[in-house]
């Protein structure tokens, strides 16, 4: 039975789409939750492969925090384009005005724990009853113990004590109304496998993920790009650097990685190689305390 | 290379989650970063020593309790493999969580502590496996170290446990001695016990042969989704998604859709835009067919020369997850793959005590984590194997319609 056999990255793709077409079978309004990072390009390429030639059964919405990088938006507006689906951009500076938010102050002010707010109202205004995220359980050890299907209150609050079991591969989508569910297709996918599947697809990315050059201060041993969004200090080391992203949040906890890789090849050798895990490497606003995603996760963050 | 799921059962006195961290570990899994995280929260501990257990407990109050609440998942990759660990806790009332984890494994790792050989929990987790078909077992006997690497001691669990396995006709079963702790026989073979023949556990863990579990005899095409583009171009287009979950799929088989009977021939397959000759499990796919029949979600394609059962009433084994007793006569929705159809729990034939694997007496109720024999009967027709003879198309959920809440995992008979 040698030729039916299945590599892991052709497991990892099938356990996906069926995610994907689960999602389309048990709701009415879906959504998928576009970053213009990677793992989010990524299921958007799942979901041509799940859907097509018909059209996605939900649009891409993507919560804008005002603190992108353009070469991501860029990259958002291209692909949607070229692939001829619906995108829905929300703005965290609007709920700010709307709601009169106070934002965060000091050197890396980030929008962040806001862009929750954002998303709330979104999912209220067009009535989402699920939302795909991206997220993957080797990222961060709060997503470990997350479910595929994953059960939000009407608040958006995850509850880790009261998730439902989720067993064989079957998944359990009912819900009341007001809750919604957030569904994360690449849930058993780390990152070598995300980079994996990139080059084996030949998937684009934005640019920011090749090595570049960029002018970038250096922090407490990371190096963040300098925009309009950091303040900098007298003190501070301002340098241009050779680097590359590994992640694609917030200009303001997103640090970039200093790197030569100017191909996917180049990039799956030193991610084989890292010492560092994805976040603790990139992440800015993980490092805030032992908890910070759980706590997140708990006030409705995806 | 391909992936091996596998789950690890016994408790944090077992040293499981030590065991993890180590696989973890000395796979060069852990990051620089993951590990002084770890390091600074070692050093609030008196021993002042690297503590991987907590590479594995995520949520604030695992770690303030020294407990683990919750199914965790863990992953690392070998030249070979990737391996899923579904971390399940091991404590009594968390039953439940062993299902869960077990449900999706092709292996479990049972771990017995040397200095006490075969207890009850042992049992109650070789139970599980069994009840939940697991093809692969290893019986890793941890703490060797404790028991000065004593090949009696070994050998005795050994025979111990064998007699388990017999009893509950474990398949395929592998013996390991190691000290998580130290790293014996984790990754490398150990020189500490210089009587044992066998490999490593992770040699072991990458050389189990699972492509062979899969089925490609009983072929099963859950419907989930139907494609129908409508535009012009593609006016005719109407592809039915599913995954294929067990068998082969051919161009011109001859099919039958079930519950409702009716017949066609596959015209085209597709994966993912492409045309394909034959689709096997577990693709994810697109099957057109000859006939424009009524085909919803939920439907079950199959071939015409192979038929599951189609029924009515089912005899389930069911593990009760609900918080609420299960009261006999109360309504659930059943949910096999994509299927969802109301049903009714008639009776309570008898309940399994997961120690002894005895029949007790029906009770009048049954409560969280109790495993019971039961009758179920469902308002229409469903199509199912039998669990033991084909997991995928044999495992159910029970949903609790008015909280929405997974409630039951039935195993039918």
């Amino acid at each position: 039975m040698s030729q039916h056999r299945l590599d892991y990255l052709d497991l990892l793709e099938s356990e996906s789409i069926h995610i994907f077409r689960e999602v389309a079978g048990q709701f009415e309004r879906p959504a998928l939750l576009f970053s213009g990072g990677k793992d989010s390009i990524v299921l958007v390429h799942l979901a041509l492969k799940a859907f097509r030639p018909g059209k996605f059964p939900f649009p891409l919405v993507h919560i804008d925090t005002g603190h992108n990088f353009q070469e991501a938006l860029d990259f958002r507006d291209h692909l949607a384009n070229s692939i001829g689906e619906k995108l829905i951009v929300r703005s965290v500076a609007d709920t700010i005005k709307e709601k009169n938010l106070t934002e965060q102050k000091g050197k890396f002010a980030s929008r962040n724990a806001l862009q929750t707010y954002t998303l709330l109202d979104t999912i209220e205004e067009f009535k989402f009853d699920a939302c795909i995220g991206g997220a993957r359980r080797d990222e961060e050890k709060a997503r470990a113990k997350e479910r595929i299907f994953s059960v939000r209150d009407e608040f958006g609050q995850w509850d880790p004590k009261l998730q439902r079991p989720e067993l064989w591969n079957t998944y359990n989508g009912r819900i009341h109304k007001g809750e919604n569910v957030r569904v994360f297709p690449i849930s058993n996918w780390t990152e070598l496998d995300i980079w994996n599947y990139i080059k084996r697809n030949e998937i684009e990315l934005p640019s920011i993920y090749f090595a570049h050059e960029r002018e970038v201060l250096e922090w407490q041993g990371q190096l963040v790009a300098t925009s309009e969004f950091i303040q900098l200090d007298e003190t501070d080391k301002v340098s241009v650097k050779k680097v590359r992203y590994r992640t694609v949040g917030d200009m303001t906890c997103t640090a970039a990685v200093e790197s030569t890789a100017s191909n996917i090849d180049d990039i799956i050798t030193e991610i084989i190689a890292t010492k560092t895990s994805e976040r603790g490497e990139t992440r800015i606003d993980d490092r805030v305390s032992e908890a910070a995603m759980e706590d997140r996760k708990k006030n409705g963050y995806f | 290379m391909d992936i091996l799921r596998f789950i690890t059962a016994g408790s944090v006195d077992d040293g499981k989650s030590t065991l993890i961290g180590r696989l973890l570990y000395d796979s060069k899994s852990i990051m620089i970063d993951q590990l002084e995280a770890i390091e600074k929260q070692s050093k609030n501990k008196e021993d002042g020593e690297i503590d991987l257990a907590l590479l594995t407990d995520g949520l604030r109050a695992e770690r303030e309790q020294g407990i683990t609440i919750d199914v965790a998942y863990k992953y690392f990759s070998t030249p070979k493999r990737k391996f899923i660990i579904a971390d399940a806790p091991g404590h009594t009332q968390y039953t439940r969580n062993m299902v869960t984890g077990a449900s999706n494994s092709d292996l479990a790792i049972i771990l017995v502590d040397a200095r006490n050989g075969v207890v009850e929990q042992t049992r109650r987790h070789s139970i599980i496996a069994s009840l939940l078909n697991l093809p692969h077992v290893v019986v890793a006997i941890n703490k060797m170290d404790l028991v000065n690497n004593s090949e009696d001691v070994y050998n005795n669990i050994v025979i111990d446990y064998a007699e388990v396995a017999t009893s509950l006709g474990l398949k395929d079963i592998k013996y390991i001695p190691i000290s998580a702790i130290n790293g014996d026989n984790i990754v490398e073979k150990s020189t500490a016990f210089p009587w044992y023949e066998g490999e490593s556990l992770l040699h072991i863990l990458e050389n189990v042969e699972v492509a062979n579990d899969i089925n490609y005899t009983d072929a099963r095409f859950p419907v989930q989704y139907v494609i129908r583009p409508q535009t012009e171009a593609l006016h005719d287009y109407r592809g039915y998604a599913g995954k294929v979950i067990s068998g082969i799929y051919k161009k011109g088989d001859k099919i039958t859709v079930q519950p409702s009977g009716l017949e066609s021939t596959i015209r085209a397959i597709e994966i993912g835009g492409k045309e394909v000759e034959e689709a096997f499990a577990p693709q994810s796919v697109v099957l057109h067919l000859n006939d424009d029949i009524d085909i919803s979600r939920g439907d079950v394609i199959v071939l015409k020369d192979n038929q599951p059962s189609v029924e009515n009433e089912l005899d389930v084994l069911l593990c009760w997850m609900g918080n609420k007793p299960l009261i006999p006569g109360n309504k659930y929705l059943l949910q096999i793959n994509s299927r969802v159809t109301r049903a009714v729990v008639k009776e309570i034939e008898y309940k399994l005590d997961v120690n002894s694997l005895l029949k007790e007496p029906a009770p009048e109720q049954a409560g969280l984590n109790d495993i019971v024999k039961v009758k179920i009967k469902t308002a229409s027709p469903v199509p199912f194997d039998s669990y033991k003879k084909l997991r995928v198309n044999g495992g159910a959920i029970l949903i609790d319609e008015t909280s929405n809440v997974t409630v039951g995992a039935c195993m039918i008979q």
